[in-house]
């Protein structure tokens, strides 16, 4: 409980054994009173022992669906379970569990939070193509929103009722998808959008993907996702 | 000649394979059906190519072959875009079948570990 509200964490694993028990340890640290639900998307590793043994309930997928088949099944859960708020975490230790009570505070006023990493806090900076494509993409998606938004990729949020009942339905699978388009969809289905500033930390184990190549690539595929959400139904 | 002899030996193997999927319940007879109308098509057309000549001629093709060869891309273009459409959706079913079956995992270890407790009453 959080505010009086029932708050579960929904954290999709993917082959992450070496951080998810910290990460785990830390949101049950912090906020003792919420729910952590890891959802394991089909990891060959002990990310699933690993995850018990930290105490999270765990959501076992037959196979890999990715993470927006992963996060969808958080929502579901969340919806079957009757929970007030879910909270979308990633399993890297990129997040702060310490910004989760801001997020959710925010939910007053809004269905949908994203927690937000260049809106003061912290100092995670990309560059290059990347950086553009994310620049660009904030401004559509601010004006398609009517509020500002300055991290439309990131996976930290928190949803409400509303929130959790239109991505329990509905939640894409394709990559980036599961960032630009839920922000899209979930503005043309009359939910309010708006975002927190938090600091990112830099990732316990594994590693992100920065190349030039892939920055080209990341950028031609943003703005396709943002066209097709834009003019799908 | 032998040009035809070729394509209608073709088409026969085709015909009798998908005869004998369809025996065999390899093959939805919504499918068998669509491959069976494509056959009896072509089967003849093969043996008579100048049977298209005239509706060739309709609609401003010089000759029937080069009518049926394009209207053979068409169709299998089509083909394809359908199989697209249906391995998505197929791909979407087994997607919420495997979240289904994840919720009702954890229900079921859930219930376990209450049954556990219990007997330790």
């Amino acid at each position: 409980m959080i505010s009086g509200k029932r708050v579960l964490v929904v954290i999709p694993a993917f082959n992450e054994a070496g951080a998810i028990a910290g990460v785990i340890g830390e949101v049950r640290g912090e906020l003792p009173g919420v729910d952590v639900l890891v959802v394991d998307d089909g990891s060959a590793d002990t990310t699933v022992v690993e995850a018990r043994k930290a105490g999270a309930l765990v959501a076992r997928l037959p196979y890999n669906l990715g993470v927006g088949g992963a996060r969808r099944l958080g929502f579901r859960y969340g919806q079957d379970n009757d929970y007030d708020v879910v909270v979308q975490f990633d399993a890297d230790g990129q997040h702060d569990p310490r910004y989760i009570p801001q997020l959710i505070e925010a939910l007053d006023t809004a269905d949908v939070v994203i927690g937000a990493r260049f809106a003061g806090e912290g100092d995670y900076r990309v560059r290059g193509p990347r950086a553009w494509a994310m620049t660009v993409l904030s401004g559509v998606l601010s004006r398609v929103a009517k509020a500002r938004l300055t991290d439309t990729t990131s996976g930290f949020r928190a949803a409400n009722r509303k929130g959790i009942d239109l991505y329990a339905q509905w939640f894409p699978v394709e990559y980036l998808g599961d960032t630009v388009e839920t922000i899209v969809q979930a503005v043309r289905g009359g939910l309010t959008v708006r975002q927190v500033p938090v600091a990112m930390r830099a990732r316990v184990a594994g590693k992100a993907s920065h190349s030039p190549v892939k920055a080209t690539v990341y950028l031609g595929r943003s703005f396709a996702v943002l066209l097709l959400a834009l003019v799908r139904r | 000649m032998t040009l035809n002899v070729t394509t209608m030996i073709c088409g026969l193997i085709l015909l009798v394979g998908i005869l004998e999927l369809l025996r065999r319940r390899q093959l939805r007879e919504k499918y068998g059906m669509l491959w069976i109308g494509v056959a009896l098509i072509i089967v003849p057309l093969s043996i008579f190519p100048s049977l298209m000549d005239r509706v060739a001629g309709f609609v401003g093709v010089a000759s029937g072959v080069s009518l049926v060869l394009f209207a053979a891309i068409v169709f299998l273009l089509l083909v394809c875009l359908h199989l697209s459409w249906e391995v998505s959706r197929l791909e979407e079913e087994t997607r919420t079948l495997a979240e289904e079956i994840a919720l009702i995992k954890i229900k079921i270890d859930a219930d376990e570990t209450v049954g556990a407790h219990d007997d330790q009453r």
